[in-house]
């Protein structure tokens, strides 16, 4: 039976009939879409509670009546990993909340971590039938998710997927992020006896060092990595594959193949006069140095620059986290500046909706050209240059053109520069025969994500060199899929050539 | 979790750890680093391995006591464990023949140069060290140098052991007495940064070993960037050795202050606590 047949035999169990015709589709197209329920923007912007405060039951069941259980549910098909949505919406529905987060951990390792920072708006609620046809807000399927995961993790009622029969094959998982933990969970399900090697003292990768607890509580990613311990998921943290032992000692090891998750470890500087000032740093330190390292709590031994005039380069998530933590360490001024638009700006609507409550101030159409320090060598001005509109470039966004003669200085006591990140090199340093692309990412088969060299899957920002947390547990489950398949095949041919 | 399996103090602030690491301790060569976070409140901090031991699956660390972390890794006892331990990192020192090596040590920067003196010699090369501090009780890992030198020059700043006078001082007397074919310098960015003028002068090719502020120490992070040769760099993936005629050492020198007074108000509760 393909996927589609289930799907549909699904739907046509008897509680799902009931609940379609409980009420009139007409009657549910009616309801408006919930609202997040958040923290007060003058408060959070000085605590680090989470903004987004989640849904109330009710509120849940109410959002979850809006869902039609289409026929055809398109939603699905927006999902990097494939979540049956309308299962474990109509489960929320009939008030099974438990059932609805198994639904969701059937396919998805960090359903709590996705219900937070996945970009719905561009995925499944994308692809809802309320946008598509009705051209109506969408179903709020990422706050149902949310909704479930936290339900069951509040309950202390938390079920561990199913896992099969050991396959008795050692499987090496490279990083610890959101590819890895996708990655690690699947192979967990299908019985193979999964290591993650993780460069940090702590698991989790982005979801740990990056995205900050306002957004992201670490106690969130955290219930979802004991979910893994709990599926036999074995971890090893301060090891870096390649340095600590290079593939062929883990080979030696029994390792039968491996996962490269590393992530976009390097961040991209620009280039300009004055950038290695001090007071100026990439948005990986200023963001590790609160979310992994603590700096913000006086108790730990990590310095924070807690600058007064906080100037953010970029206009992504990760430049909304920058700026919205520096307001929360006391910044009377935070800044984002982005050199185009903000229609251009590729992080997300609720995410600059939620910097501008806090009072970050945009400058948009600008952009720093260089860097002015004073005589200790700390940056106290950015020499900011106007921006227009041109042409569309590759990427299909306008370009953004200098305007001449509208350059002026701006004081700024700390500069968090934002502007992206490259693959990080110590993986590709390490193994000479994987094949890069000009950009540094690793070279891999679309279909099954396979690297140059055998036994080796890779995915994630190491393959994709810069992308969201939902496309990287995608492709862990496609490696793990991929992978399956090679290994079994290998068995099958060892099983036949012993039988001659 | 690494544990501690013994500790000797060469002075009273420069101590040496040896630490359980088996895997690093085989992984390692000369030129490698680790990062360090002594205990669940602590800092990641990079350390130049000074050397392993292979069978006892340990290597040994230098440090001397400046800051909170390293007054809290000199503190540490045999059988105490430190939090995490990553590593090796950073490029290996290229080591090769090429007949006549000066090597550079100053201060505590004679702990990283002792393994790269030891390839250097076990490559076949001469071997010349000159070792410097301020005084006599900063000397360190004196013997250990002279087991892999053809010859060792020690020199203090106030001449209360070895030869008076600074580490260039020294340099000058080898090197207008024979052909020096390459140069090793690590210690202090300012030793660094005259050291590496007089071999500069003399056309001498030159290496030095940074010692920068780093977080993650796998390139995550950029705080470690230094300029080379006009490009930025990143110590702990790109180094920890460079050119030294090309490392821009006033930059460096600059951006190694750029936590200063958080590193003075931090020391100062420290020791307070410590009362």
């Amino acid at each position: 039976m393909d996927k589609q047949d289930i799907l549909k035999q699904e739907r046509s169990a008897a509680w799902r009939k009931e609940l379609r015709d409980k009420i009139k589709n007409k009657d549910r197209t009616g309801f408006t879409r919930v609202e997040m329920p958040e923290a007060d923007p003058v408060e959070r912007s000085r605590s680090y509670v989470e903004v987004n405060r989640g849904l109330s039951a009710e509120e849940a069941v109410l959002e979850a009546q809006r869902c039609l259980d289409c026929a055809n549910p398109t939603c699905i098909q927006g999902c990097p990993v494939e979540i049956n949505i309308p299962k474990f919406i109509k489960n929320i529905e009939r008030g099974e909340f438990l059932e609805s987060a198994k639904v969701l951990k059937e396919t998805s390792a960090l359903p709590a971590v996705c219900g937070r920072v996945c970009p719905q708006e561009k995925q499944c609620e994308a692809s809802c039938f309320y946008t598509q046809k009705l051209k109506k807000p969408a179903v709020a399927i990422g706050y149902l998710e949310r909704f479930a995961a936290d339900f069951e993790r509040e309950s202390g009622n938390i079920s561990v997927p199913e896992v099969a029969k050991s396959k008795n094959k050692k499987i090496a998982c490279i990083g610890s992020g959101p590819a890895g933990l996708s990655f690690a969970g699947d192979m967990a399900k299908m019985g193979y006896d999964v290591t993650v090697f993780e460069a940090l003292h702590q698991i989790g990768g982005v979801l740990k060092y990056g995205i900050p607890e306002f957004r992201l509580p670490n106690e969130v990613v955290d219930v979802e990595i004991g979910n893994l311990k709990k599926m036999g998921v074995k971890f090893e943290t301060n090891f870096i594959v390649g340095k600590t032992a290079s593939f062929d000692d883990l080979k030696e090891e029994g390792f039968e193949a491996f996962f490269v998750g590393s992530g976009a470890g390097l961040p991209r500087f620009m280039g300009i006069p004055g950038e290695n000032l001090v007071g100026i740093l990439s948005s990986n330190e200023y963001l590790t140095r609160v979310n992994l390292m603590e700096a913000n709590k006086e108790e730990t031994d990590t310095p924070i620059l807690k600058g007064k005039r906080v100037a953010v380069i970029g206009g992504g998530n990760t430049a909304m986290d920058s700026v919205r933590t520096a307001l929360r360490l006391g910044a009377e001024k935070a800044m984002i500046i982005y050199r185009r638009s903000e229609e251009e700006m590729p992080a997300r609507v609720e995410e600059i909706k939620h910097a501008k409550e806090e009072g970050v101030e945009f400058l948009n159409l600008q952009n720093p050209i260089e860097y002015i320090g004073d005589a200790k060598g700390y940056v106290r001005q950015a020499r900011i240059q106007r921006m227009e509109l041109g042409e569309p470039d590759a990427s299909g966004r306008r370009r953004p053109v200098p305007v001449e003669g509208s350059e002026y200085l701006l004081d700024v006591d700390t500069v968090v520069v934002s502007v992206g990140v490259s693959p990080n090199p110590l993986i590709p340093q390490s193994v000479p025969d994987l094949k890069t692309t000009d950009w540094s990412t690793l070279v891999v088969e679309e279909d099954s994500l396979q690297t140059s060299v055998p036994f080796m899957f890779a995915g994630g920002d190491i393959v994709r060199g810069g992308a969201t947390v939902i496309l990287a547990m995608g492709d862990g489950r496609k490696a793990a899929k991929a992978m399956d398949e090679k290994l079994s095949g290998v068995a099958k041919a060892e099983t036949v050539s012993e039988n001659k | 979790m690494n544990k501690v399996v013994s500790k000797d103090f060469f002075s009273e602030n420069v101590v040496r750890l040896e630490i359980e690491a088996p895997r690093i301790a085989k992984a390692r060569r000369a030129g490698h680093f680790v990062i360090v976070r002594v205990d669940e409140k602590g800092e990641r901090i990079p350390l130049t391995i000074s050397g392993s031991d292979v069978a006892k699956g340990t290597i040994t660390l230098v440090i001397q006591r400046v800051g909170v972390t390293s007054r809290k890794l000199a503190e540490l006892e045999p059988g105490d464990m430190i939090a995490d331990l990553v590593g090796p990192l950073g490029q290996a020192t290229d080591v090769k023949k090429v007949g006549t090596i000066l090597a550079c040590g100053g201060g505590v920067g004679v702990a990283p140069l002792l393994p790269i003196v030891e390839a250097s010699k076990k490559a076949g090369n001469r071997v010349v060290s000159i070792i410097a501090a301020r005084s006599k009780d900063l000397i360190i890992l004196e013997d250990q140098i002279r087991e892999y030198s053809d010859e060792v020059i020690v020199m203090t700043d106030d001449g209360s052991y070895g030869e008076k006078g600074l580490i260039t001082e020294g340099m000058e007397k080898i090197i207008n007495r024979e052909k020096v074919d390459e140069a090793v310098i690590i210690g202090p960015a300012i030793m660094m940064k005259f050291a590496s003028e007089v071999t500069r002068k003399h056309k001498i090719p030159s290496i030095a070993s940074l010692n920068t502020i780093m977080v993650d120490g796998t390139g995550m992070c950029g705080a470690c960037r230094v300029t080379v040769d006009g490009k930025t760099k990143f110590v702990c993936v790109d180094g920890p050795e460079f050119d030294a005629h090309k490392v821009d050492f006033d930059e460096m020198l600059m951006r190694l202050g750029g936590y200063k007074d958080f590193e003075k108000d931090a020391n100062e509760r420290y020791l307070n606590q410590q009362k």
